[in-house]
């Protein structure tokens, strides 16, 4: 079992942070790379990509929103408590390069996936400008920690009700009209990335985002994580996470994500039904 | 032997052969001549002793069975069930002469079965401790034959697994109703009362590498990790919704027990119109999961025709009585769709046999002008699998082929790498649980006299 030495509820309890004792996976992650998570017996193999991971402390971090009934079962774990199964760290680690000034955008939950990015990326010397997003004041998460590990912070929400009222885009725009950038990094929900490398895409400047399609073994043997990458199939678990943003095919992936929508549901009624019956 | 009517079965995961009673298998094996120098057991890749594990039922001793049994094969229960005993053992039976060869397999599986349900649980001795440590990664056969082999021998081994569960494809991709997977559990557990140790939810190559093992202490290392990458047609509209590799449907069928859906958390698509592209046991196993899912129709479309396919002659003919049908010489060109990216059907052509090909078998070549049209709304693509490079990736000193398989001595499974050997799927490209099996029993005899003598 891989126990739970840290929790914590963001977002009013829509967004879990766990942090895992998982020294074999800590001692070998890198930022940009991800595990695989069951809770039980008859649990699912959800993906995750890592927050954090301390090699010393021998703990992976992991930040997830709540969507359904994995992650509401996930939700119910103490700390003391564990999940029964993890595996990693799996996918390719982000590429880091000093390459000058970087711009690193992140929607919802994808901020905590940026977060280690953003650091390694700060601390091999870029000038690095962060923008956050999300659709009010309240669903934002690591603000601060974000701050920490960037050179200038923006905040941007749907509703106006915390920084810029728009959406992240707009901020990125204004950014790339006036700073010489080199590169951006993309992590969030697919129509932000999507829309975020068309921008960049007319700036000509490389952009990288991270994909996380359905998949059930994380090692290369399904091919359920299947994207089109310039037209060509790749599996995001081992040729990925990280892709060129100018080349993937969102649409397509979008659709991709929505395979097992009405299973889903039906999975995620029953066990409210049942926890809720007590 | 008796087996549950197609009719009943095919809406149910429960295994197809029912096994033999104590008075069947008794008459099957009195059926045995006892032959002096048995082809049966020339004819078996780990050479077990048939003519013996036979007798001991005939006389009833089935603790004598089980025991002769284990001495050369691991996993009887599994092999009783999968091997393709019609062109091995059963072939080379002098009795097949007059074709009817006496049912090795059924009395295997029977041998096993016995001891599960009644035996006395005693284990077989080991050889004293020698100290030394061997890391098996992979738990499929292969992995398993090794370590039972080893650990026999007075070896510690290690097995490392990268799934949750063991026994490689044995749980992941042999369904339930051909293997239950009590079966597969109760052999490991037989491993690791023997003293086989297994780790789960490690990835080699990722969580650990090989270079690793051996740092911490590992004397010799044994790649045993199958064939694990889908291969798929390669044609427009692959990545529509309701298109599967047959390793992602079987692995959520069976692993992850996604027909108990929503009892469990993994959902699995419910096709109603259904094609399965191939004609390997691999494709044979996927059409009956899904009629066992519910589908109305499942259709096998395959380029060639009825006599070069793959499946054993038993799954083609299990698959035919459950009611798949079979479209010979067709092979699809394109996926079609609808506004929402879902699989609606496939454009096809049909096929002609031309001249041999490199695997001696006819080349299909399409007929011009032959394409139509097939519906359907759910595809699982079974056309073989490949190599998958996430370990050998990761491990760069060791050769391998031009098509990413590694390169290990056909006798002994030595890879070029030193204290490294690798043996079924992994080198010789997809192929059967016991050809895998004799891989690893070749490399466990190696790994042995490497320990003993060295490299």
């Amino acid at each position: 079992m891989f126990k739970i030495v840290r929790r914590e509820e963001m977002t009013g309890g829509t967004v879990i942070l766990n942090e895992i004792a998982a020294p074999l996976i800590a001692r070998k992650a890198k930022p940009g790379q991800f595990v695989i998570l069951k809770a039980n017996e008859d649990g699912e193999r959800v993906p995750l990509t890592m927050a954090d991971s301390d090699p010393e402390k021998g703990t992976i971090t992991v930040i997830y929103m709540v969507v359904g009934k994995s992650t509401a079962l996930f939700k119910t774990l103490a700390v003391g408590d564990g999940y029964q199964d993890i595996i990693g760290p799996l996918g390719k680690p982000t590429h880091l390069e000093k390459v000058g000034t970087v711009v690193c955008v992140g929607g919802g939950t994808g901020i905590a996936v940026l977060h280690p990015i953003t650091r390694a990326l700060k601390e091999i010397g870029n000038h690095v400008i962060s923008i956050i997003g999300a659709r009010t004041k309240d669903l934002l998460i690591l603000e601060n920690q974000m701050r920490k590990v960037s050179h200038d912070l923006r905040i941007s929400t749907d509703d106006g009700s915390y920084g810029h009222h728009g959406f992240v885009t707009e901020v990125l725009k204004e950014i790339l009209e006036n700073e010489d950038v080199k590169q951006v990094v993309a992590i969030g929900p697919v129509p932000m990335m999507k829309f975020v490398s068309k921008i960049t895409a007319e700036y000509h400047i490389p952009t990288f985002v991270s994909l996380n399609p359905i998949m059930v073994d994380g090692t290369g043997m399904c091919g359920g994580c299947r994207v089109s990458i310039d037209g060509k199939t790749k599996f995001a678990c081992v040729d990925g996470p990280e892709f060129d943003g100018h080349k993937v095919d969102y649409d397509e992936l979008m659709r991709r994500l929505q395979a097992y929508c009405d299973e889903e549901t039906e999975c995620y009624e029953d066990y409210c039904t049942i926890r809720d019956a007590g | 032997m008796p087996e549950q009517k197609p009719e009943i079965r095919k809406r149910n995961f429960n295994e197809v052969p029912l096994g033999y009673t104590f008075e069947l298998a008794q008459k099957e094996a009195s059926r045995c001549l006892q032959c002096k120098k048995p082809g049966c057991v020339e004819g078996c890749p780990v050479a077990v002793d048939i003519p013996g594990f036979i007798n001991f039922i005939t006389k009833g001793d089935m603790t004598g069975s089980i025991r002769n049994l284990w001495s050369r094969n691991s996993l009887p229960a599994v092999c009783g069930r999968v091997c393709p005993q019609e062109i091995q053992c059963e072939q080379r039976c002098i009795l097949a002469k007059r074709g009817d060869p006496v049912a090795v397999g059924h009395l295997e599986r029977f041998s096993a079965d016995y001891e599960r349900a009644y035996g006395t649980g005693e284990l077989p001795p080991n050889a004293p401790a020698t100290g030394k440590k061997v890391a098996v990664i992979g738990s499929g056969p292969s992995g398993l034959t090794v370590s039972g082999d080893l650990v026999a021998l007075g070896h510690r081994v290690t097995v490392l697994e990268a799934f949750h569960k063991p026994g490689g494809v044995l749980v992941y991709g042999i369904p339930e109703f051909r293997l239950p997977k009590e079966i597969v559990t109760q052999e490991v557990h037989f491993l690791e009362r023997l003293g086989v140790e297994v780790k789960c939810n490690m990835v080699a190559g990722n969580t650990v590498s090989i270079d690793e093992l051996f740092e911490s202490g590992y004397d010799a290392v044994y790649i045993g990790v199958g064939a694990g990458l889908p291969r798929f047609m390669i044609i427009p509209g692959e990545n529509l919704v309701g298109i599967l590799s047959a390793n992602e449907y079987l692995t959520r069928a069976n692993l992850m027990k996604a027909y108990k859906f929503p009892e469990v958390d993994t959902p699995i698509p419910h096709g109603k119109n259904v094609v399965v592209l191939g004609a390997g046991n691999v494709a044979m196993d996927s059409a009956r999961t899904a009629l066992r899912l519910g589908a109305d129709k499942v259709r096998i479309v395959y380029r060639r025709s009825r006599k070069e396919m793959p499946a054993r002659i038993a799954e083609i003919h299990h698959a035919e009585e459950e009611g798949i049908e079979f479209f010979f010489l067709t092979t699809p060109v394109k996926y079609l769709g609808d506004e929402k990216g879902r699989l609606t059907g496939m454009a096809c052509l049909k096929m002609e046999l031309g001249e041999p090909d490199e695997s001696g078998r006819q080349r299909p070549i399409p007929i011009p002008g032959s394409e139509f049209e097939l519906q359907c709304d759910f595809c699982v693509v079974a056309v073989g699998s490949g190599a998958n490079p996430l370990l050998t990736n990761a491990t760069k000193d060791m050769k391998l082929n031009q098509w990413g398989y590694i390169v290990a001595d056909p006798e002994t499974g030595k890879t070029t790498k030193k204290g490294v050997w690798a043996g079924g799927d992994i080198v010789t490209g997809a192929a059967t649980v016991i050809l895998a099996m004799g891989a690893g029993r070749k490399a466990a005899d190696s790994i042995h006299k490497y320990l003993t003598w060295g490299w």
